[in-house]
């Protein structure tokens, strides 16, 4: 066993710094777009006629049923071809995660809309409110207070898919160090560091999402 | 930038033939991990569980390590980094007796991650049974053993079913990250289509018709199964 | 086939009630206190249960009544005072409570029959795994006591498919099948509709009449008058008021227990 060089991950620490900001911007941005369109979708699903409401359902099906991985690949695949020049592999990454993490979203926010009782819809239709303030103003605020800490949880699993863009080469937080443990020849430090890095992360994380749970429990 | 169709890219050799062996160690790793993800997930997800503290201590530590770091990361570790922690021995017939090291990298590193998953499923089938039905056992005179053998765990295993379901689907999807270590699975071929012909569409639908077609079928297959072990006055979930 | 009770017993009502004796008692609770926190569940509880005596506790729900039955066979663990059952003591690491609680039957509010399981097997696991009786020895006695129960052809039924009424005489069969020293009853007719709550009592009844020594948490005023020797009258974790059951109803010691008597059997 040789020995432990933590100098390899010192000076590496700006390269893998950019990285982890790439990593968080995509996770920003997909977490943003998928939540919102993830909601647009759990909506036609429940309300919109039912042609429509089949296929925001084959599409939440049909992405359910393709590993990240393809998705990543058609997309990087796909993009340029739709906008005619290429795009690179952020631009192709933040779509292909967006779309995908839609249909995770719009599953659990189905759910929550669905754990709100249908009295509260009738009784805002009651009062006058169309079917979409209806949504807005009552259902929405409800479903999205109970679901939040399924929403982050689905997040800290999105933040650790980012990692795949390694197959096209973007340079995320895991790609970085990557490049860094193949460049150095220092594989077992970059690797475990890196390790150490999510678990750290995402251990946090997920222990706020608990808290949070227990908060609202007690409330 | 236009793009040329040429569908029949997909029934020519040797493509049709990559398509089929991609299928295969998909379904090789796939398989694979499932029966160590289901053993060791229920060893963990009982431990989470019983009276011991120590028992649930290790179960914990066990799903928040697996479940903390990426899949892919922890494919690199099993791949790069533990054989050479590992006692040199150990380490050099991994490296260089080990038949096929990529396929048992990614088969055990996707098992024991989906194991973490597994375990969480598992314990909370079993405590879906409830108290009650633990007291009755125990003020019946079973041991903390045989209450598990014969009332907790037959119907935990009930109730994790639907779960279940999902975790195979996602060890089938999940078995696409092998490639990363080599393993030219479905997805692997795909591209590797994609690369020697320029024909992407064409390799990557084929490749996604088929995991399609998978979940379909694992979908229909637990569904027989859910009815098969379903209790005679109890109603199955929708 | 092998008759599991004397057939003098069976009838029910062939003994006469006579008292329990007095000398050695079955389950002794001596200065009982439990807690959960800062929450005291049971303060310095003492009562005994002779052989053959039947006793009904009875008190407002929160009292601690079930608390203090389940500490009676270790389901729930208790911070001081001590239980002997045969002599056998609960609270010490070295009894084997797998052991005292094969010696004891207990029946729950929500019967806890094991869903997967055919009636049959849900009255043959304990006996086979934990007495290792054979496979026939265990069918054998469950069908007389399906039978004794009122049952007899639902042995190869599920839980599911029974109604209340009879998912908890499964229960009391299921327990009996221990060959029991004594048996606890914690609300046994609090989860059942009222018209299958005289069934399961007229099977408690009758085994009470078969000298059966019994301690039954209930609200069932009317059995506690008919069959109870004693009535301790519980609350806030404090056994309150302890009597002959005539006494008891007739002459009521405490307020709190003569104002729970009279809201309980206004209707």
């Amino acid at each position: 066993m040789h020995a432990f060089d933590i100098d390899a991950v010192r000076l590496a620490l700006p390269f893998l710094w950019s990285g982890m900001i790439t990593s968080l911007t995509l996770l920003a941005i997909a977490m943003t777009g998928g939540i919102l369109l993830g909601t647009v979708i759990a909506m036609l699903r429940l309300s919109a006629p039912r042609a429509v409401a089949a296929i925001a359902a084959g599409y939440v099906n049909g992405l359910r049923s393709v590993p990240l991985i393809m998705v990543i690949f058609w997309f990087y695949l796909l993009v340029p071809l739709i906008i005619g020049r290429p795009v690179g592999a952020f631009v192709s990454a933040v779509i292909a995660f967006t779309l995908f993490e839609a249909a995770y979203y719009s599953e659990i926010i189905r759910a929550g809309i669905q754990g709100v009782s249908r009295g509260q819809m009738a009784a805002a239709q009651a009062a006058g409110l169309s079917r979409l303030q209806a949504y807005r103003l009552v259902v929405l605020p409800q479903a999205f207070r109970r679901m939040t800490p399924i929403l982050l949880t689905q997040s800290i699993a999105l933040f650790q898919d980012t990692s795949l863009v390694y197959v096209i080469g973007l340079h995320d937080f895991m790609t970085a160090a990557s490049i860094t443990a193949n460049r150095e020849g220092r594989l077992i430090e970059l690797y475990l560091f890196a390790a150490a890095i999510y678990l750290g992360l995402c251990l946090a994380a997920s222990q706020l999402v608990q808290a949070l749970k227990r908060r609202m429990a007690t409330s | 930038m236009t793009y040329r169709w040429n569908w029949s890219v997909l029934v020519t050799e040797p493509y049709l033939g990559w398509l089929l062996s991609g299928l295969t160690w998909t379904l090789l790793v796939a398989g694979t991990a499932w029966i160590v993800a289901l053993l060791i997930g229920t060893g963990v997800g009982i431990l989470r569980t019983l009276p011991s503290r120590t028992a649930r201590a290790l179960g914990t530590v066990y799903v928040e390590i697996f479940r903390n770091i990426p899949l892919l990361l922890q494919l690199f570790l099993w791949y790069f980094v533990i054989p050479e922690l590992l006692p040199a021995e150990i380490g050099r017939w991994i490296k260089r007796d080990l038949p096929m090291p990529e396929f048992w990298t990614a088969a055990l590193g996707l098992g024991l991650f989906t194991a973490a998953r597994i375990a969480e499923q598992v314990r909370a089938g079993i405590e879906a049974v409830g108290r009650g039905q633990a007291m009755a056992a125990a003020a019946s005179g079973l041991s903390t053993a045989q209450a598990y053998r014969h009332v907790l765990l037959p119907i935990a295993a009930r109730n994790v079913l639907p779960p279940l379901t999902s975790e195979f689907l996602n060890i089938v999807k999940n078995s696409s990250l092998a490639l990363t270590i080599g393993v030219l699975e479905l997805t692997g071929q795909s591209r590797q289509i994609e690369s020697n012909t320029f024909q992407g569409i064409e390799a990557f639908t084929a490749a996604t018709l088929i995991y399609v077609l998978l979940t379909m079928l694992v979908i229909a297959a637990m569904r027989t199964v859910e009815r098969a072990t379903a209790i005679p006055g109890i109603l199955a979930r929708a | 086939m092998t008759a599991p009770f004397p057939q003098s017993r069976l009838k029910g009502t062939a003994m006469p009630r006579t008292g329990p004796e007095t000398a050695s008692p079955i389950i002794a609770i001596d200065d009982l206190s439990k807690a959960y926190g800062s929450l005291q569940v049971l303060k310095n509880c003492t009562t005994s249960v002779a052989r053959g005596e039947v006793v009904v506790v009875c008190g407002p729900s929160g009292s601690g009544k079930s608390t203090l039955i389940k500490c009676v066979n270790g389901l729930e663990p208790f911070q001081s005072g001590s239980i002997s059952v045969e002599g056998l003591s609960v609270g010490d690491r070295k009894t084997d409570l797998t052991r005292l609680r094969s010696r004891i039957g207990m029946v729950f509010q929500h019967f806890e029959l094991y869903p997967h399981l055919t009636v049959r097997d849900n009255i043959t696991l304990a006996p086979r795994h934990v007495l290792r009786r054979s496979r026939d020895e265990a069918i054998d006695k469950a069908e007389a006591l399906l039978a004794r129960v009122g049952l007899a052809d639902k042995a190869d039924r599920f839980p599911g498919q029974l109604s209340g009424g009879q998912q908890q005489r499964v229960a009391i069969a299921r327990a009996l099948a221990m060959d029991p020293v004594a048996m606890l009853f914690d609300e046994p007719t609090s989860a059942l509709d009222p018209e299958m709550i005289n069934e399961v009592l007229d099977v408690m009844t009758e085994l009470a009449a078969d000298g059966m020594t019994m301690m039954v948490v209930t609200h069932e005023m009317g059995f506690a008058r008919r069959v109870a020797h004693r009535v301790l009258f519980m609350d806030g974790g404090q056994i309150l008021e302890e009597a002959p059951t005539a006494a008891f109803f007739e002459a009521p010691r405490t307020d709190r227990a003569r104002s729970f008597l009279s809201k309980i059997l206004q209707h």
